[in-house]
């Protein structure tokens, strides 16, 4: 370029300039995935930690990977209108269900007794293509409150691979140090595992906040209470690995299951944010209608199987409220769900049956 | 020549500028979504799939344009490397505009999830749920998102090269209209 009527440049000097504004770029991108800052706590971090401590089963989800689905329906009485305009909630209203049982645990093949926790997520198909989608525990509160605390406790939990179990040095220090573990803790001391998934109540854990049809927003939590009867588990029982599952069958076999679904209702100071604490026992509870279950199948062909019980997949009239736990669940769930699915497209057949 | 063919016309700059300012916050929407635990997560995927319907609703709008509107032609003097160059990193970026929001869509469809623009608003599904085609979408959407950024600062390299040190008028054909004498 030689056009002597334009002013000379310094073309080295604006390439470098040209340079700097890519490569800014470049960078805050890569600051932005976390690239450039490893102790940002992702999703991925959670789910590798799990992987470490209890290894990869492809294709299963990363936690509570031992399960069946279960079909069924919600028939609502509209008591939840109260709370909620949510279409599920309308009198009358039936709901297809997409349910899945399980225990927490990467391993598919754990046995039913390893742990005193199980698991319900249900997936309510609403008429206009809404979902509501719930995972939920058998104690009503969580050993911590935030997804960081979780983290730790994960690291802490990590097997030894002497004896195959946690150190219990390590898991006391971190109990010490975390009291908010407590509650959880005593609560698990104190209610022994049912005999049944049909006789155990299962509980939303963490805040929602339900919008009325006027617009007022409740804190609630949630739950389903079964019609059957708590029977503690027995040493029988304990000691057959799938006990879970073949009473499941057994009890499915003589006619569907039933559960009610109760809301709580917080009061104005109940924390929302904290899922270690529970709300007092004399909050409004709204009984809101009657859960259906049958028709249990392994995961491998069930319905269930592929469906990412994200709970903050929520119908107008629920949303999340602002315990840190749900979208750190959120985040660890798409990890799992995209990671098993990976495997289901692309990895080698398998004859793996636990599924 | 038309003197005026020498800069874009002013719906497709303002959709160009536009659509620049939506794709890079997306594309950051995007990768700090996934990136964190918080309630960030929260707040940038909801704001991941109305952005998303929006820049696909303007490239369609954009490429319409782009089809029925003369565009000002290179500078004579430019190689043929870097006319090929420009060429072929337009019509990926208008390819990956287009497949982005589509992707997305799809992917959410395949994974079986509602696909949730606000609340109470949702758009059917455009793929059926099968978790194989999920998993080949969920990864076609982060490896297209990084090619487009790529893309993305290529067009802006040139762009500035254009600027800068070839001073030949490209980049102020989008920067502006054209002066009045």
């Amino acid at each position: 370029m030689h056009d002597p009527s334009r002013p000379s440049i310094c073309v080295p000097c604006r390439l470098a300039a040209i340079a700097a504004v890519v490569g800014c770029a470049a960078a805050a991108f890569a600051w932005t995935a976390g690239w450039l800052t490893p102790k940002r706590l992702n999703a991925p971090h959670v789910i590798d930690t799990f992987e470490t401590n209890y290894g990869i089963h492809p294709g299963f989800r990363r936690n509570h990977a031992k399960g069946l689905c279960v079909e069924g329906w919600f028939d609502s009485n509209g008591n939840g209108e109260r709370v909620s305009r949510a279409a599920v909630f309308a009198p009358q209203q039936r709901t297809p269900v997409i349910g899945r049982f399980a225990i927490p645990g990467s391993n598919p093949s754990a046995p039913d007794a390893s742990v005193p926790v199980r698991s319900l997520a249900l997936l309510f198909q609403l008429q206009d293509g809404e979902q509501w989608r719930t995972g939920m525990n058998s104690a009503p509160l969580f050993p911590v409150s935030t997804p960081r605390e979780f983290y730790e406790q994960l690291v802490a939990s990590k097997p030894d691979p002497a004896t195959g179990k946690p150190d219990p040095a390590t898991l006391d220090a971190f109990n010490r140090a975390h009291p908010n573990t407590q509650p959880f803790r005593q609560w698990i001391a104190a209610h022994p595992p049912s005999t049944s998934f049909a006789n155990s109540s299962f509980y939303s854990v963490n805040a929602f906040v339900a919008t009325d049809a006027a617009g007022a927003a409740h804190a609630v939590r949630w739950e389903v209470v079964p019609d059957a009867p708590y029977e503690p588990a027995t040493a029988a029982q304990k000691a057959q690995p799938d006990f879970l599952s073949r009473d499941l069958d057994t009890r499915l076999a003589a006619g569907p299951l039933h559960w009610h679904l109760v809301l709580t209702v917080a009061a104005p100071g109940d924390p929302t944010d904290d899922a270690t604490r529970q709300w007092p026992d004399t909050r409004e509870r709204i009984d809101a209608g009657t859960l259906v279950l049958q028709n249990a199948t392994p995961q491998r062909v069930g319905q269930c199987r592929d469906v990412n019980y994200d709970p903050t997949v929520l119908p107008n009239g629920l949303a999340p409220s602002d315990d840190p736990l749900l979208a750190a669940r959120s985040a660890a769930y798409a990890v799992s769900f995209n990671r098993r699915t990976h495997e289901e497209a692309f990895a080698q057949p398998r004859t793996d049956t636990h599924r | 020549m038309n003197r005026d063919s020498l800069h874009f016309n002013a719906a497709a700059r303002l959709l160009h500028w536009l659509m620049a300012v939506l794709i890079l916050t997306m594309l950051f929407v995007g990768v700090g979504m996934v990136s964190t635990v918080s309630r960030l997560h929260d707040a940038l995927l909801a704001l991941h799939r109305p952005l998303g319907v929006t820049l696909l609703v303007l490239v369609v709008i954009r490429a319409a344009i782009r089809v029925t509107h003369r565009t000002p032609p290179l500078p004579a003097d430019m190689p043929p490397l870097q006319r090929v160059a420009a060429k072929a990193s337009h019509y990926a970026l208008y390819a990956m505009m287009l497949a982005m929001p589509l992707i997305g869509w799809s992917m959410l469809s395949a994974g079986g999830y509602p696909v949730v623009l606000a609340r109470g608003v949702q758009l059917p599904p455009i793929a059926p749920h099968n978790v194989t085609l999920y998993a080949v979408l969920r990864s076609a959407h982060t490896w297209v998102a990084f090619a487009l950024y790529a893309t993305v600062l290529l067009h802006v390299a040139a762009a500035l090269f254009h600027a800068w040190i070839r001073r030949d008028g490209v980049f102020a054909s989008m920067a502006r209209g054209q002066r009045r004498a």
